[in-house]
């Protein structure tokens, strides 16, 4: 036998640990999110794609921007200290990687904001000229643009890493303890960018590019998934803990059906056939890949939290 | 240089939670909230059985996770003996030190910092224990520097075997627990 006894209930933290609630993972998916649409509207200004004026680079950003700054609100309405949150612009601290994105997201709404002015879409240009006379001072100047998509994809790439890192700093919990989870955020990132710009784009062949960078991001994802759970499973105790509770725990149900099922496996497939021209593209797959994202989010902080060291010594 | 440090002797624990009860009181510690607990561990199998009780509180580790992680530095050592501490008006209630520590010693503060043992800093810069060994009725609590060879903890630390709780967590814990 093996007992522990404990007089402690702590709000949030008896019986598992249960600080973060559904504002983190929903941070976590909305900035991964942003972060893929960075890198992929950043590498269709480096490619000078500007030239097509359908081009989704010029639309993500501008989506990009709502969708962070709700993620931003999302993490606001986590804090318990709410009217400290300045705070975190007081200092910088370099193991913190809270601190770090904190910083990074300081960088990222000006590489955002300089995206949009290179062409606004013509809804909002018309209405307000002055913004066209913005845009138009871009106008030609591809090296000007070359680097600002260079900017977007490396502020994008750092805010895609970031958000695992943030997690695989805390050692304490064992499933977050695993280097690689900055790449599973980073792909799945990158696929739900992927999916989500395919929903929204105009240029058919654009559409079909993203289609098929979104089945070589989904692929990836399996193989890093795979990866994390072998190294998780070649651990130490608490580790092969922590991976049971994805593989065959109370999280398993979810994260096979959710995750892996509905959020990569069907909709690489459905993918597969569209960009094979054997069935139309329709926003089903991108919406699948999208909700999978979400619900990996969710999977991963929740059972994260519920991971833990053994609280023994016998 | 002081490193403060505590020794629990788990064979004179009896678990009476007067440490408890003195922590709360002296720290109007909230309601439904705990700096320190007691824990009995039971292992073995009948009829060879083990029983140690043992008073836990924040380990005010060597090598911190909670301040490592803490975005503010709101989080930090102590210049005197190293205490972990946290600047209640500069933390912005992250969560990320109460996830951060193996131990599970952090809490939320209903008004809305992290909140943990502070090893009474408050009593000891005044040359008194903390509150939970100036009340146990069994000793069982040692309150004092590592550093200093003379001390009582320092003679008990060498002279009893004791164990720290996770030590694989690699976090440096200065209580040890007497066995």
């Amino acid at each position: 036998m093996h007992e522990l006894t404990t007089t402690r209930h702590n709000h949030l933290i008896d019986p598992v640990l249960h600080v973060w609630g559904w504002e983190i993972p929903v941070y976590l998916f909305l900035g991964g999110m942003v972060a893929g649409m960075m890198i992929i509207s950043g590498y269709f200004l480096f490619k000078g794609k500007t030239k097509n004026t359908d081009c989704s680079c010029f639309l993500a950003p501008l989506i990009s921007i709502v969708l962070l700054s709700l993620g931003m609100f999302a993490l606001f309405l986590d804090l318990e200290h709410k009217l400290y949150v300045w705070r975190l612009y007081t200092t910088f601290e370099i193991t913190s990687p809270m601190s770090w994105g904190a910083w990074i997201l300081l960088l990222v709404y000006p590489a955002l904001i300089a995206n949009i002015i290179i062409r606004f879409p013509d809804k909002l240009s018309d209405r307000f000229p002055k913004l066209k006379e913005l845009s138009n001072k871009f106008a030609g100047k591809y090296f000007l643009i070359k680097n600002i998509g260079i900017i977007n994809m490396m502020l994008g790439a750092m805010l895609g890493m970031y958000t695992g890192v943030l997690l695989s700093t805390l050692a304490a919990r064992p499933l977050w303890n695993t280097s690689i989870l900055w790449l599973l955020f980073l792909t799945s990132g990158l696929s739900g960018a992927a999916a989500f710009i395919h929903m929204i784009a105009k240029d058919v062949e654009e559409r079909e590019l993203l289609a098929k960078a979104d089945n070589g991001f989904l692929t990836i994802e399996i193989f890093v998934i795979a990866l994390m759970l072998i190294g998780l499973l070649t651990s130490t105790e608490v580790h092969k803990d922590a991976a049971t509770l994805l593989i065959s725990g109370s999280f398993a149900p979810i994260f096979w059906v959710f995750v892996v099922g509905l959020g990569i496996i069907i909709p690489l497939f459905i993918q597969l056939l569209a960009v094979n021209h054997k069935i139309k593209h329709t926003p089903l797959a991108p919406v699948f890949v999208i909700l999978g994202g979400l619900i990996l989010r969710f999977v991963i902080v929740q059972a994260g939290q519920v991971s833990h060291y053994i609280n023994a010594h016998f | 240089m002081s490193r403060f440090g505590m020794a629990i002797d788990t064979v004179r624990c009896v678990g009476c939670m007067d440490c408890v009860v003195a922590c709360k009181t002296e720290n109007k510690v909230p309601e439904g909230f705990n700096r320190d607990w007691i824990t009995e561990e039971a292992f073995g199998n009948f009829p060879n059985i083990q029983l140690e009780i043992r008073t836990e509180r924040c380990n005010h580790c060597e090598e911190a996770p909670c301040v490592d992680c803490c975005p503010t530095g709101a989080s930090h050592y102590h210049d005197t003996g190293g205490v972990v501490l946290v600047n209640h008006n500069e933390c912005i209630g992250c969560k990320a030190c109460v996830a951060s520590c193996p131990y599970d010693a952090r809490f939320i503060h209903p008004d809305g910092y992290a909140d943990k043992c502070t090893f009474c800093i408050h009593r000891v810069e005044k040359g008194e224990d903390p509150a939970c060994v100036s009340v146990c009725p069994t000793h069982c609590m040692t309150f004092g520097d590592l550093d200093d060879p003379n001390s009582k903890i320092s003679k008990l630390v060498k002279s009893r075997k004791w164990h720290v709780l996770k030590p694989e967590a690699g976090t440096k814990p200065h209580i040890y627990y007497l066995t």
